[in-house]
């Protein structure tokens, strides 16, 4: 089962969320985690994970050959992202906007343009106890992220991982690195607070999960902190709220100081493992889980 | 306004040197998750439709089932099912290769509305803001466009000072939103997550020769923390311009709607100096105080 953890929002508590829910789980069955906030990735700064193995990500990004270049234009006309600049006597390529369609290097009459790797990002695969770990980070200065996120999602891909858990760390937002980190999830947990931005913020995250397809749930962080607008909004959606994590300043310190909730608070140890056995449930009462997924038993 | 993270408070304190900066324009760039409108009550005064994106759609008349545009297509967007290809309009980024190659000529490109942007009234000046739809693409494109229309009525309406509110991270709309600024202000948290992304934004300001300086927003909630972002930022160079401390005032204001720095007040339209306000409304008058210092310093040096 693929499990996304998103938000609209950000610092509403996704990896907070991801994180624990992960090591509530670590043992009763194999996890993966994979941190798909490769603009700015945290997970690992909670789990410490052993990192074995690191990857560059590239994208083909086109080569003009200007010997065989008559200066045409065709490439320039074609790319859609304004990526190459054609004069009479020069072509010339834009790299940062090149989304590596490879639409210039296929369209070219002469055959001018071939195309080379462009190193945006990178992805790292390890371990964190007995979670199989994956997380990626774009390049400084590359705009590019999706790319980069499906590389993640495809870091422990070879491992096979039979009928466990694989749980999405999303960036925030609702644009196109969210819809490439929880496209194909079997559920999204929407992690929100108790505001009018929260509020705002998971009004939109819904309209993307229910536009992907993806049944979700709220996780309602700071419970308690502001009002109760997100949880009336829930009520009216018919949208479940899996669980309250009431505002605790000891909560914030822990987290501040890369801790673990669930190892210094037993009480929300068992709440993650409630929210666990509720996506579960939901997972099993669906119509479209495939079967391995009604393998995933109570804990 | 950036912060590499999400929820620092980016919004709170840009709405906050709304109340306090004179003759400026408001912009918020976090089109994809817009909140600054929550706290400014804008009146909307134009609204544009946003067309930047463009999708393949298949005549299937004159297709012949091929199946040479799902073979070029590298983002997994075209499937052949029963002879004919259908396009997923989430995956398709516009590139338009496919309609180049079709030999049938049975694939066009038509406009794809992506969002919404507008101009409105607040009571503290004009403010440009947009609504990307969700699951669409080119927020970098909207960021530039409001920040385009943003410049425009501050040229023409003689304003000095455009705040924009930027989204999270460090890609495309971060950079359209930097590009050419004067100041950079980073809000970031004494967490190991807040220190993490700030070291990340900062490496791209200075990737973009941005002036930065920081600010530290909870700054009492671990102190190690802030120490540390104190230290990482004087080795760099980076001025700390300001630090507010952890106050449920914040959180109290954004639930009336309300810019924090005004919460409290009474009357919100005449917030003076001898207000009564919290810690952190301090705090950020404060931050304002040298925030403007730093750009007339900036601007002195044309």
């Amino acid at each position: 089962m693929i499990v996304s953890i998103a938000s609209g929002k950000g610092g509403t508590g996704k990896t907070t969320v991801a994180v624990n829910l992960a090591l509530a789980l670590e043992g009763a069955m194999p996890i993966r985690f994979l941190d798909c906030d490769v603009e700015e990735p945290n997970a690992h700064l909670f789990l410490h994970p052993e990192i074995e193995r690191s990857e560059k990500v590239s994208l083909p990004v086109p080569v003009v050959d200007e010997s065989k270049c008559n200066g045409c234009g065709k490439c320039a006309r074609v790319c859609a992202f304004h990526a190459i600049l054609a004069f009479s006597s020069r072509t010339i390529v834009l790299p940062e906007l090149c989304h590596g369609c490879g639409g210039c290097a296929l369209l070219c009459p002469q055959g001018a343009i071939t195309e080379s790797p462009k190193v945006i990002g990178e992805v790292e695969t390890g371990r964190a106890g007995d979670i199989r770990f994956a997380h990626g980070r774009t390049g400084i200065g590359s705009p590019l992220a999706p790319p980069v996120v499906k590389a993640v999602r495809e870091a422990l891909d070879k491992e096979g991982l039979g009928a466990g858990l694989t749980i999405i760390d999303a960036p925030p937002g609702t644009s196109c690195p969210v819809v490439a980190s929880i496209k194909g999830s079997d559920y999204c947990v929407l992690v929100t607070e108790p505001t009018p931005f929260g509020l705002n913020d998971l009004g939109l995250a819904v309209g993307l999960v229910r536009e992907l397809g993806i049944p979700c749930g709220v996780v309602i962080n700071r419970a308690g902190l502001g009002d109760e607008a997100v949880s009336a909004y829930c009520s009216r959606e018919g949208i479940p709220v899996l669980l309250e994590i009431p505002y605790d300043r000891k909560y914030a310190e822990c987290y501040a100081k890369g801790g673990r909730l669930v190892d210094d608070f037993p009480e929300l140890r068992g709440a993650l493992k409630g929210l666990w056995r509720k996506i579960s449930a939901s997972g099993e009462s669906g119509a479209e889980g495939e079967d391995g997924r009604r393998e995933m038993g109570e804990i | 306004m950036i912060s590499g993270k999400g929820g620092t408070g980016k919004t709170s304190v840009v709405a906050s040197f709304a109340a306090l900066a004179e003759n400026k324009v408001l912009v918020d760039c976090d089109v994809d998750a817009a909140d600054l409108h929550l706290l400014l009550s804008p009146e909307v005064v134009e609204s544009h439709e946003f067309m930047a994106s463009r999708q393949a759609t298949v005549d299937v008349s004159r297709c012949t089932g091929c199946g040479h545009c799902s073979e070029v297509c590298r983002f997994g967007a075209i499937a052949m099912a029963y002879g004919h290809p259908t396009i997923d309009p989430i995956s398709c980024e516009g590139c338009t290769v496919c309609s180049h190659i079709c030999p049938e000529g049975a694939i066009t490109m038509v406009d794809v509305m992506s969002g919404h942007w507008y101009v409105s009234h607040t009571r503290f000046g004009p403010m440009v803001h947009a609504k990307l739809k969700a699951a669409e693409e080119n927020s970098g494109k909207l960021v530039s466009q409001v920040r385009r229309k943003a410049r425009e009525i501050a040229e023409s309406q003689g304003h000095e000072l455009i705040i924009t509110d930027g989204p999270p991270g460090v890609g495309c709309p971060v950079i359209s939103s930097i590009s050419g600024v004067d100041l950079a202000l980073i809000v970031t948290e004494p967490t190991v997550a807040g220190v993490h992304d700030m070291e990340r934004v900062l490496d791209l300001t200075c990737h973009f020769g941005v002036e930065s300086a920081v600010c530290i927003n909870k700054c009492d909630l671990d102190e190690a923390n802030a120490e540390r972002i104190e230290d990482y930022c004087c080795a760099r160079g980076i001025e700390i311009a300001g630090k507010i401390p952890f106050d449920e005032e914040m959180v109290r204001a954004v639930v009336r709607g309300e810019p924090p720095v005004l919460y409290g007040d009474g009357a919100p339209d005449c917030a003076g100096p001898d207000s009564v306000a919290g810690e952190a409304a301090q705090a950020i008058r404060q931050l304002w105080d040298r925030v403007a210092v730093l750009l007339a310093r900036d601007a002195g040096s044309f």
